[in-house]
């Protein structure tokens, strides 16, 4: 039973921590409409920068500056956000088949290089050892797992009331009409081009910040964990959900990465010793499956997103709140 | 308007090439203040292209395009567009799965909540702004007769009503010129009259026009200058009576329409 529940606790702080991430995309992909194929850049970014700025010193190699966490979080985030810059100045101007290339190639080329840069971020074996918050005083495993959960889910609750707020906003009016229609919002004296740009590094700066936390959890990050395949369970959790729905965007990691967890539960205790191996590829396949099948059973997602979105000022507020027709996809 | 009205719109030698076909071929083109002005010629003589020419939204291979006195030749379209000159597009552009209200409130200026950062600071300012907005926007409704389908996707709107919605869309703010690119093209007649009262209307209260349109007849009536084009170049300028008796226009154009 115990093990069950520190489980569950263990499964649903992984959950919030995903689903920092899943936001972020949102912003990016559902709101602003910007095609974003290597999500694993930012967070990995968010992840090495945290560990290497609030973790100790690690015989000879580069960090340990022992910045207090809320610091090296910050921070983590905030060299995800440069990384963005750099990535949207140079691309965010291209077309979404071109953009998703180019940004996926820079994921495989920061996985390489922190793979390679040993004394920076200590090559294949990654870094280990991160004395997480308040560890010292929190000395029951259990009460601590617990107490990481809170923290996971009080910055998932920060994040997503910070954009709920931004998308409810006329910048989020803007984002969408953007999303809609470039040149026609460039007509109507819109600057589609900074926008994007703007939209690309806030996203990714949440994504930073969940990568961050992702590491604090682990107390280690490693360049296994920059793989593609997180890039694309990203993906999957949006668009189950619902692209350009916040809720729905966690309500898919909630769903995508249950799915994930209970296939390779089962796969593993099924699945003869000589396949284990395989296991793994049933998985993708797996996760694949579940897009097909939202995409063709609820096409715009679980939660889609809502027609007017904008909170409407004034005394004649209708309060109409009506979904976009589905054939508006695409 | 007088005959003595200063230029408002003046392009010159304007050349927009794709590839190695001119599809803007040295055009000089005069838009005076407080006159609606139709652009004629058939398909394909690069009338649409002078617009996203003259807005920005095409980059010349050479001339100059001068707005109220000002050169906007090389400004990018938003700037154009805050220069005072607005303009729709021959297909329409409409925001799909945004309501029609909200592409209206988003068509407005000066709204400070479009700044990331201001939702976090400074709600009421928002707020007033789109009070403001929503007002202007209910009247444009009431004026486009596009008020019943306010809270409907503007991608489900039938093809009229969504060139009536590029048109509210644009007087959102109050443009000096506005450049509208066949806006009666597969609007029903009865629609069609509303436009054409729509833009009479706006004339009066000051607002300068420069239409595209493919009817004749409405170009004839409603017109005070006709321009007309064909194979990127301008082949006639003047009043709607010398377009009626203008050989090289009546085998340009006119013969081709009663062709077809
Ligand atoms: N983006 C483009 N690329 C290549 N050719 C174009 C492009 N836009 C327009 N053209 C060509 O330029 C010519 C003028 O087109 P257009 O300005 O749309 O004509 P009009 O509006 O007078 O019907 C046409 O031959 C058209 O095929
Ligand atoms: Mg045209």
């Amino acid at each position: 039973m115990i093990g069950f529940v520190s489980y569950l606790v263990f499964f649903l702080t992984i959950t919030a921590i995903l689903a920092i991430a899943v936001l972020g995309l949102n912003l990016q992909w559902g709101n602003a409409g910007i095609f974003n194929g290597g999500v694993v850049a930012f967070f990995g970014t968010g992840a090495y920068i945290m560990i290497i700025l609030g973790g100790p010193e690690r015989g000879g190699e580069f960090g340990g500056f022992g910045l207090p966490w809320p610091l090296a979080l910050a921070g983590g985030a905030a060299a995800a956000g440069l990384l963005a810059i750099l990535v949207g100045l140079a691309t965010t101007r291209l077309r979404h088949d071109y953009l998703a290339i180019a940004t996926f190639g820079i994921a495989i080329a920061i996985e390489a290089f922190v793979r390679n840069a040993t004394y920076l971020t200590g090559g294949a074996k990654g870094i280990r050892g991160f004395e997480r918050p308040l560890e010292a005083l929190i000395d029951n495993p259990f009460l601590y797992s617990l107490f990481f959960l809170a923290l996971a889910v009080v910055l998932l609750i920060i994040v997503y009331a910070g954009l709920s707020r931004l998308v409810s906003s006329p910048y989020g009016r803007l984002l969408r009409a953007i999303r809609e229609d470039e040149t026609a919002a460039r007509s109507l004296g819109k600057n589609p081009a900074r926008v994007r740009l703007e939209a690309f590094v806030i996203g990714a700066v949440i994504m930073g910040l969940a990568g961050g936390l992702y590491a604090t959890f682990y107390a280690f990050i490693s360049p296994q964990d920059l793989a593609p395949i997180l890039t694309f369970q990203i993906w999957a959790m949006l668009i189950v959900g619902g692209a350009g729905n916040n809720l729905g965007a966690m309500l898919g990691t909630f769903v995508v990465w249950g799915c994930w967890v209970a296939s390779g539960y089962v796969l593993s205790s099924l699945a003869p010793q000589e396949l284990q191996l395989y296991a793994g590829t049933l998985q993708y396949i797996l996760i694949g499956l579940i897009i097909v099948v939202t995409l063709l059973i609820r096409p715009r997602g679980l939660l889609p997103e809502r027609l007017q979105v904008t909170k409407r000022p004034g005394p004649q507020n209708t309060g109409v709140i009506s979904n976009a027709g589905e054939q508006y996809q695409s | 308007m007088t005959a003595a009205a200063p230029d408002l719109l003046e392009t010159r030698d304007v050349s927009v090439s794709f590839g190695g076909f001119k599809a803007v071929d040295r055009v000089s083109l005069n838009v005076k203040e407080g006159s609606i002005t139709g652009l004629i010629g058939p398909n394909g003589a690069g009338k649409s292209t002078l617009f996203n020419a003259i807005v920005g939204e095409q980059a010349c291979d050479s001339g100059s395009i001068r707005f109220r006195g000002k050169e906007i030749g090389g400004l990018t379209p938003d700037g154009v567009y805050h220069h005072g000159l607005a303009r729709t597009f021959q297909i329409p552009k409409p925001f799909a799965a945004m309501s029609v209200f909200e592409n209206l409130m988003l068509a407005a200026p000066d709204q400070p909540g479009e700044h990331f950062w201001v939702p976090v600071v400074a709600r009421r300012r928002i707020d007033r702004r789109e009070s403001e907005i929503a007002e202007r926007a209910r009247e444009v409704l009431a004026f486009t007769t596009l008020e019943s389908v306010a809270e409907e996707a503007a991608g489900q709107l039938s093809g009229g009503q969504q060139k009536l919605l590029e048109l509210a869309r644009v007087l959102m703010s109050t443009p000096k010129m506005i450049m509208l690119d066949e806006p009666a093209a597969g609007v029903n007649p009865t629609l069609t009259r509303v436009l054409i009262e729509k833009i009479e209307q706006l004339n009066a209260d000051g607002c300068t026009f420069l239409v595209i349109e493919h009817d004749m007849d409405l170009v004839m009536r409603h017109c005070h200058t006709i321009v007309a084009m064909s194979n990127g170049r301008i082949i006639y300028e003047g009043d709607a009576a010398g377009a009626q008796s203008n050989e090289t226009l009546l085998n340009a154009y006119l013969g081709a329409t009663v062709d077809a």
